[in-house]
């Protein structure tokens, strides 16, 4: 704890190890060191390794033979996602739902934030909360309680046949219909959140300012609010779309068995396969693919933490 | 230039009512007579005494506490010292892994982290023979990813606070040890209870995690209320759900008002402070012209 207060001079004599430092930095890194890092290696070689005769048990990738080191790594795993058009397909459509999922929380969460970010100060901070609120209750519940509304003799095939709109009811559970209700549901705060925080320091005078010389409003909302916004519509979208890829609860509960999901194909691999050499090389593939969006979102964020500053 | 629409009011009538619906006809449902769920067959509270009595969902509710408790309270004192070495220390060895590890789980979708971790664990279990699947490998699946979510908690604290009052400290011989427990614990403390509940809320509501590292007998409430849920709608999922918005509404009420009353408290305070402060300017005058008359 030497360099608590850098820019005062150090006072006492330095020791040659300072236990409590040590102790501050090294409690959370070991830890994550041996339950992050250490299993995520785990993965990789046994993505990289093959099952031994038996189908349990690996062989080591790297093993001593005859005087010399030998490395071995097997890529019969990722050969057989890149052979098997279904895994191809499952990544598509996975990167496909989770830009559609972004898509909608954007289209309905912007409006919203913006609406939110120009309401009545005085009420502001209880409207906001009262989307917070259902994020306190459980995630897995929330999204099950859409089958009550959803399903053949749900509440709103009831409704609608009530109503005399339909005369038959309406198949909506386990339909992209469903599952994309579930995904937004379960997203879409993550989305008005970030929009919400950039929209409401948003500078008014800007949008007078290009109302006075001559924008109509639909034009100042193109040319001002959307680029002055643009942080905000990054940050929800990638908070949106990086879960979205790999979510497994919502398309097991909310889609059909024919809507292929990346999560949904690495879990029975795992669990109903047990090939975990397949399952482990389905999660590096996946961890690859969104590492792009990843490093943007770090991006953006010490961006936008530098601007906080 | 002001037109008023009804536009905005009627697009956020619409989202609440998006967000809500589901949650306001899961507890309606849940006092339905019927077995059928959604046939409404009258009112009852049967299925509240059929939870009370239904033994795997109590053992699954007693371990989920048991695994949130010490998953909050771990997340909390390693998160608080991985915010501490991220803001206070320049640099130290590893400082990039640090945040980079930290960042991970907030990213990562929770089926490959609970993947790598199972692997994991059976490999260690097959080397050393430890540990068995159960609360142990939950807790640790847990506390690996609540800790990202309480370290950016306590972090963003950490970095607002006013380092004068550390400073101070340090300068009236303050041992580092002391500055932290006596000046700098203190003051993030409202941080820290929001970092245990939001880390308790994250693993009593974690389902693949759980699914993953769970054993034989031993599971959470999530992973039953999952395996009930992939077959279709029950009556009982209807009931804790239930339960849990009433939780929730009651801890929302319960910490609004508690909320107010310290407003208000911090605003008779203000108030008296500003009345004593009137009261003593006079006598700051008296004195100044004494001085100037000797």
């Amino acid at each position: 704890m030497a360099d608590l207060v850098p820019s005062a001079p150090d006072k006492r004599p330095a020791k040659l190890f300072n236990w409590g430092r040590l102790a501050v930095i090294g409690s959370p890194q070991l830890w994550l060191i041996a339950f992050l890092l250490a299993p995520f290696f785990v993965l990789l070689k046994i993505s990289l390794s093959e099952s031994n005769a038996l189908g349990i048990g690996f062989d080591p990738i790297i093993s001593y033979v005859n005087d010399s080191l030998q490395f071995k790594l097997r890529f019969s795993a990722y050969i057989a996602l890149v052979r098997d058009n279904l895994y191809i397909l499952t990544y598509l459509s996975s990167l496909w739902y989770a830009f559609l999922t972004t898509v909608l929380c954007l289209a309905i969460g912007y409006p919203f934030s913006y609406f939110l970010a120009r309401s009545n100060p005085n009420v502001r901070s209880a409207l906001l909360m009262l989307v917070m609120l259902p994020f306190w209750t459980s995630f897995l519940i929330r999204i099950y309680a859409w089958k009550n509304l959803l399903d053949v003799n749900g509440l709103i095939n009831q409704f609608l046949m009530w109503a005399g709109i339909i005369h038959t009811p309406l198949r909506m559970m386990f339909t992209e219909f469903s599952f994309m209700i579930g995904m937004v549901y379960g997203y879409i705060p993550f989305m008005i959140l970030p929009l919400y925080a950039t929209l409401v320091k948003l500078d008014t005078r800007m949008l007078e300012a290009a109302a006075d010389l001559g924008a109509t409003p639909l034009k100042t909302f193109w040319l001002v609010t959307i680029p002055l916004s643009r942080s905000g519509i990054i940050a929800g979208s990638l908070l949106v779309f990086i879960p979205a890829v790999g979510e497994y609860v919502i398309p097991e509960l909310l889609a059909g068995p024919s809507t292929l999901n990346i999560g949904r194909v690495m879990w029975n691999e795992f669990f109903l396969n047990l090939d975990w050499q397949r399952a482990s090389a389905v999660a590096i593939v996946m961890i690859i693919l969104i590492l792009g969006p990843i490093a943007v979102f770090n991006k953006y964020q010490t961006k936008a933490l530098e601007a906080a500053r | 230039m002001k037109r008023s629409s009804a536009l905005p009011t009627v697009w956020m009538i619409l989202v609440y009512f998006f967000l809500y619906l589901p949650i306001v006809v899961l507890v309606i449902y849940s006092f339905n007579a019927s077995k059928m769920v959604t046939i409404w067959g009258g009112w009852t509270v049967q299925w509240y005494g059929a939870v009370v009595h239904d033994h795997q969902l109590i053992s699954a509710l007693a371990l989920s506490l048991k695994v949130a408790l010490s998953t909050a309270t771990a997340s909390v004192v390693l998160g608080t010292l991985a915010a501490f070495a991220l803001t206070r220390y320049r640099r130290f060895k590893g400082k990039s892994l640090l945040n980079f590890m930290i960042n991970i789980p907030l990213v990562m979708p929770t089926v490959v982290i609970a993947l790598a971790l199972l692997l994991f664990f059976v490999t260690v279990q097959k080397a050393i023979g430890f540990p068995q699947k159960g609360f142990l490998t939950i807790f640790i699946g847990h506390t690996v990813m609540a800790i990202s979510y309480a370290t950016v908690v306590v972090q963003s604290r950490l970095k607002e606070m006013d380092r004068s009052i550390e400073e101070a400290a340090m300068d009236l011989g303050a041992r580092p040890f002391q500055v932290f427990m006596l000046v700098t614990l203190p003051s993030i403390s409202q941080a820290l209870v929001s970092a245990w509940l939001l880390a308790f809320s994250l693993s009593i509501d974690e389902v693949v995690i759980s699914a993953f590292l769970s054993g034989p007998g031993a599971t959470t409430l999530p992973v039953v209320i999952f395996s009930r849920a992939r077959l279709g709608l029950n009556p009982t999922i209807n009931v804790v759900g239930a339960i849990t918005v009433y939780l929730v509404v009651i801890a929302v009420a319960i910490s609004s008002v508690l909320m107010a009353r310290r407003e208000r408290r911090r605003a008779l305070e203000s108030a008296a402070a500003y009345r004593q402060e009137i009261d003593f300017h006079p006598g700051v005058h008296a004195g100044d012209t004494g001085i100037v008359l000797s």
